[in-house]
């Protein structure tokens, strides 16, 4: 992985990017723009992001991009690869894009292994409107609309997205989560993810733990306390569905 | 691969199956669909004949996702449509509302059926208020009321026509009666009868690679500033009112000398038109106007039959949704207004008769 120059499917013009200092996304995209680079898929790709701080992606590649409504990036996506199966579709939200308002298209595209890849960018709260509790937010942890912690009585455990979705999808799924403190990791994901999709084979999701600074409130070594410990001890990075054809060994 | 349609062919056929044949025509390449009654018969038609002429189907979890995915096929350039009716038709107003933003030309047909909520699966013309004006937006659509299989047919290929045309999402607003019954009408290849079909254009996905060949293609509804979204949304509104006039469609008949004017539309127009040539016959002097756009509604043609004659009778199965669209098609003209609503129940000529006769002539006709 290069560490300086930015990724050729990177618009320079619209960089510096405008995500928050410390947030997780620009990593993220960095990754998956460095896997759209290996793959020399650019001219093949379309990018759709969701609402909320993903939204803030709609003009961040030299790709075809679309940002659609919160939750809909999904079925926007396979509307396009039903009707144009050359197109690579990559449809990029965040936990309550993918886990709560788009839920039934997360499942759904699934479960009919629709040939995209789902990149989900967790991290534990819906950032663009101030920071409340997501499917994801983790027993105790407070936010806007759990000011006392996350009762997990009252509200739910944290969604298990990747757990979710490999069992709901067929063989031929690539199912991951990845974390943005290991990139080497999660670009190997995402160019597993892609070549999932680009083969035909079947439906890519790859969840991502992100920081967000902003609204945990943290300064840079409790956020990354906060990912590297209370984020991971719950979500467990790895592959959790991997195609006959992408087994290694 | 073989035409759907050769040449002019007399059939006799239900209204969904219509709206399948009127698609192939107009040559759709694909729809996506979600099961609500009374539309079924659409998706089942279509997918029986998808596959001969080399057409897709997706069938999606819900409405919202038909929609949103119908929009995805207009971005990668194909002709897509869906097909839709009440509580479906409250769902689609979430991506309706993003193709009226983004210019997506969207194809959906909605056979009304009762509401509010659930109610039936039967008929009505309950949802003119939200084909017309539904979603956070300013109605920048074509609605096309229909009243019979022929128009049916016709007006789907417009509908793909006009929404490519003019980049405005375009909806055929049928009802339970028209999806459900047969009658006979004439299929025909619209190239054949010399209509031009207007060619999709690819949004995303376009040759070349982004950034070298070309600049991305970066498509948005989201705004920062105030000022942003109205420099966005003006000229679309200026535009939208310009082609109007080149849009609106009616239907007329003997208003010249009329007392009176009994405006609907949809298939309530049939029963107005039968009580029509009743009434003529006893010598009381009636008139017909039916819109056959409600978006954008024929605000000029109702206006100048207006002024000569101001006595009207609305009659509709919904309860003043026409006729919501009609006083303020109307505004400051002196109208004598009478109506006759039937939300969700079917209207006869005769329930239109007895209604005339029942009133008193001042009543009716004012002078």
């Amino acid at each position: 992985m290069s560490t300086t120059a930015m990724p050729k499917s990177w618009n320079i013009n619209t960089k510096p990017h405008k995500f928050c200092p410390g947030c997780g996304h620009g990593h993220i995209l960095r990754a998956l723009g460095e896997a759209i680079d290996d793959m020399d898929i650019q001219d093949r790709t379309v990018f759709g992001c969701d609402i909320g701080c993903s939204l803030l992606a709609w003009d961040f590649f030299n790709i075809d991009s679309i940002q659609t409504h919160h939750g809909r990036t999904t079925p926007v996506m396979v509307g396009i690869v039903r009707a144009n199966p050359s197109l690579i579709g990559i449809a990029y939200m965040g936990d309550g894009g993918g886990y709560a308002i788009g839920a039934q298209h997360l499942v759904n595209s699934a479960n009919r292994n629709d040939k995209i890849l789902v990149v989900l960018v967790n991290n534990t709260n819906y950032g663009m409107t101030g920071g409340q509790m997501a499917p994801t937010t983790l027993p105790g942890q407070v936010t806007e609309t759990t000011p006392y912690g996350r009762d997990a009585l009252e509200t739910g455990t944290p969604t298990q997205g990747p757990e979710l979705v490999a069992a709901i999808t067929g063989e031929n799924a690539y199912v991951a989560r990845g974390t943005v403190s290991n990139l080497r990791q999660l670009k190997k994901y995402f160019k597993k993810a892609l070549e999932n999709v680009q083969e035909g084979n079947g439906f890519s999701f790859v969840e991502v733990l992100a920081t967000c600074p902003t609204n945990w409130r943290t300064n840079a070594k409790d956020t990354w306390k906060f990912l590297e410990e209370n984020m991971a001890s719950y979500f467990k990075v790895g592959e959790y569905k991997v195609p006959p054809t992408k087994r290694e060994g | 691969m073989e035409k759907p349609i050769q040449e002019e062919k007399r059939v006799f056929m239900t209204g969904n199956e219509v709206v399948a044949w009127g698609a192939l025509a107009a040559q759709a390449d694909i729809m996506y669909g979600y099961p609500i009654t009374p539309q079924n018969e659409i998706m089942h038609y279509w997918t029986r004949l998808a596959p001969k002429y080399g057409k897709s189907f997706l069938q999606t979890e819900d409405e919202l996702s038909a929609g949103f995915a119908t929009i995805g096929g207009v971005l990668a350039g194909k002709r897509s449509f869906s097909a839709t009716a009440g509580p479906g038709n409250t769902l689609f107003q979430e991506p309706i509302s993003m193709a009226e933003m983004m210019r997506i030309p969207m194809v959906v047909a909605i056979q009304q059926r009762g509401g509010p909520s659930t109610a039936t699966v039967i008929y009505s013309q309950q949802e003119v208020n939200m084909t017309t004006y539904g979603g956070n937006g300013e109605g920048l659509r074509i609605v096309y009321s229909t009243a019979t299989h022929q128009e049916l047919f016709d007006y789907m290929i417009k509908a793909f026509n006009n929404a490519w045309k003019y980049r405005f999402p375009a909806f055929i607003l049928g009802d339970g009666y028209q999806a459900k019954m047969r009658e006979p009408l004439i299929m025909y290849n619209p190239e054949e009868k010399g209509i031009e079909m207007v060619k999709p254009d690819v949004s995303l996905g376009k040759e070349g690679v982004p950034g070298k060949d070309r600049d991305p293609v970066y498509l948005r509804n989201a705004y920062s500033m105030e000022e942003e979204l109205f420099e966005v949304l003006m000229p679309m509104i200026e535009e939208y009112n310009k082609v109007s006039p080149e849009i609106e469609e009616h239907f007329s008949l003997s208003c010249e000398d009329a007392d009176l004017i009994i405006v609907s539309h949809g298939i309530v127009s049939r029963a107005a038109m039968a009580a029509e040539e009743e009434l003529r016959k006893e010598g009381i002097k009636v008139g017909l106007f039916r819109p056959i756009t409600l978006r954008p509604f024929p605000e000029g043609a109702i206006r100048e039959i207006c002024k000569s004659t101001p006595n009207i009778l609305i009659v509709e199965s919904a309860n003043g949704q026409l006729a919501r669209l009609v006083k303020e098609a109307l505004f400051g003209l002196p109208i004598n207004m009478q109506a006759i609503f039937k939300p969700g129940v079917g209207i006869t000529s005769e329930e239109i008769i007895k209604f005339i006769k029942s009133k008193k002539t001042e009543e009716i006709i004012a002078k």
